[in-house]
């Protein structure tokens, strides 16, 4: 019987959510393809991560060593294809991850079998892949078909698939260490901390965002003279911060903050995937971009489709005079 | 010190309104701006950073058709030394794993330290091409790469990791790294510039220049079957007219709320 293997990824010995929503998009492929589903744990002192794992597959793999108690895509290449070219999957499973992304296509070209990545979908159809991914900045969807091929590979994207328990418990079996590169081309050196801010976009109850439709830094005033009448504070999404128009401490997204106030107000945001994450829990959005499709709109409980230079300063007048100034 | 950076010339999105072509595969490209892929012109950024500090020669590379010519000069004006296009119409520009193994090829015939490229592309957004590229060329390799430093023939990046994360990873030249956006702050191109670079020559290879088939660079790995606006159930409740009355509008809801 054939498998589906999962890449487990772990962070400080923990294992990482993605993991089990890796597993669960593993689950639904093979039931339908009457697969099993298995981990492939690899690191350092992994009794925990085993332990959490074992609901959630029929089979654990362990490689375990000191040398690969922190990701290096060399040592983990190394493991990966080793193991994968033993057991032969039907598919191979990671997150679109730092790691997912770092790994997964050399591994693709070291092994000879298509990559599909960031899926949102994974189907198996008479042993060929199918997967749903975003294009364009997650304006369009696509359905992409990989080359005909024994085995694929596929990243799947972070918060999108359920993970799935199951009744038995996955049974572990321990692999001996493959052989890693006697000396790395690659070495990680360290860890940096998240930079502590002194401003909490956290903690606010109201925020004002702006994105790219902002077009210049000066105009950000007046996303801040908004914040400012509703007591709220800025954020932004990625492009303003890479700008250096606002501080890293701003961004609001995957790689930046998590979000959930009371009023989000959204200006020039599109909406793109990455930071959508960061506010969709957020009580009340409202939204202000000219793009009628722009994925702001499918998290946004109002949507203004209009020029962001039009309706803001017309809300600042409103509230001013609400306010009784002038 | 020799820079090479992978560039891709590809749709500006952000503000278009996209429409799938009748092919159901692929999008209409009318009335679309074309412009250097946003992740690629940050890697140009930290090639030109570099090359400052250290010295050496930054070529720039792109595989397409002459259109491309466009993007690769925006990058001679900003202060590349070379471009190269390599231009075949056998290969399938659009499977990132052809385009991989095409500049592999063409890159082998070159000098280099260190290969820059962007961690994605804003059209297709499949972030294969730069790790794929490093594996045809069997070099070390670092992907989300927010810094780079320089030193002894090696060099130090800082990869981002979720959660506001970085890790520091050193890298053995000759290497690749996939650079994130931000960077560093882009630099503006000059009227001037682009008008001595309209002058400068774009070096052009062929399949047969680079010793491949048209057999190892026609058949894609990925293809698109079909091409939609994402079916989702929108919570949103548009509001219609005038900004005044949207403005009016937005006030009684917060209102309503008692957020103002």
């Amino acid at each position: 019987m054939g498998e589906i293997l999962v890449l487990a990824e772990l962070r400080q010995g923990e294992v990482r959510e993605i993991t089990f929503e890796a597993l669960g998009a593993g689950r639904n492929v093979a039931a339908k393809a009457g697969l099993k589903l298995s981990t492939l744990l690899v690191g350092y002192n992994l009794e925990r991560a085993e332990d959490g794992l074992a609901d959630y597959c029929d089979n654990i793999l362990i490689v375990e060593d000191e040398r690969l108690g922190q990701y290096n895509s060399e040592t983990y290449q190394a493991v990966v294809s080793q193991v994968f070219r033993e057991r032969r999957p039907a598919l191979l499973l990671m997150g679109h991850t730092s790691m997912g992304m770092d790994l997964a296509p050399r591994l693709a070209v070291e092994l000879g079998i298509p990559l599909v990545t960031d899926c949102l979908e994974i189907e198996l159809v008479d042993g060929r892949l199918y997967a749903v991914r975003q294009m364009y900045g997650g304006k369009l969807n696509c359905r992409v078909r990989a080359r005909e091929a024994e085995s694929y590979i596929a990243t799947v994207r972070q918060g999108i698939f359920k993970p799935v328990k199951i009744e038995s418990r996955g049974l572990v079996t321990r692999i001996g260490i493959p052989v890693l590169p006697r000396e790395l081309r690659r070495r990680v050196k360290g860890v940096t901390a998240p930079v502590k801010s002194e401003i909490s976009i956290e903690s606010a109850d109201i925020i004002v965002a702006v994105g790219r439709g902002i077009g210049e830094k000066s105009n950000i005033a007046l996303a801040e003279e908004l914040a400012n009448l509703l007591g709220g504070v800025i954020a932004c999404s990625r492009p303003i911060v890479d700008k250096g128009w606002l501080p890293s401490d701003r961004q609001v997204g995957s790689s930046g903050k998590t979000v959930k106030p009371k009023l989000y107000i959204s200006l020039g945001i599109s909406g793109a995937f990455q930071h959508v994450m960061g506010m969709m829990n957020s009580q009340l959005i409202i939204a202000v971009n000219k793009d009628r499709n722009a994925p702001i709109f499918n998290v946004a409980h109002y949507g203004v489709v209009d020029d962001l230079f039009k309706v803001a300063p017309a809300l600042i007048k409103k509230i001013r005079e609400l306010k009784g100034l002038r | 010190m020799d820079l090479i950076v992978c560039v891709k010339h590809v749709p500006d999105v952000s503000s278009a309104e996209l429409r799938v072509n009748s092919s159901g595969r692929e999008i209409d490209r009318a009335g679309l701006n074309y412009d250097i892929n946003e992740w690629d012109d940050y890697a140009l950024e930290a090639a030109l950073i570099l090359k400052e500090k250290h010295g050496g020669v930054v070529t720039v590379v792109s595989v397409g058709g002459e259109e491309v010519d466009r993007t690769l000069r925006r990058c001679l004006a900003k202060g590349a030394d070379n471009a190269v296009r390599i231009s075949d119409p056998k290969i399938n520009t659009k499977d990132p794993f052809i385009v991989a193994k095409v500049l592999s090829a063409a890159i082998k015939t070159m000098r280099y330290d260190l290969i820059l490229t962007g961690v994605q592309a804003g059209d297709d957004g499949y972030a294969i091409t730069g790790p794929t590229l490093a594996e045809y060329l069997k070099i070390p390799h670092a992907t989300l790469v927010k810094k780079i430093e320089v030193e002894d023939g090696r060099a130090v990046v800082w990869r981002e990791l979720e959660g506001g994360v970085e890790e520091i990873v050193e890298l053995d030249l000759p290497a690749l790294v996939t650079v994130q956006t931000g960077i560093a702050e882009l630099r503006y191109v000059s009227v001037l510039g682009i008008r001595m670079a309209m002058r400068r020559q774009i070096r052009t290879m062929q399949l047969s220049d680079l010793g491949l088939s048209p057999e190892e660079v026609a058949s894609p790995w990925l293809a698109i079957e079909e091409l939609y606006t994402p079916r989702v159930e929108r919570r949103v409740e548009f509001i219609e007219g005038s900004p005044d009355e949207a403005a009016s509008r937005i006030v009684e809801i917060l209102r309503a709320r008692g957020l103002i």
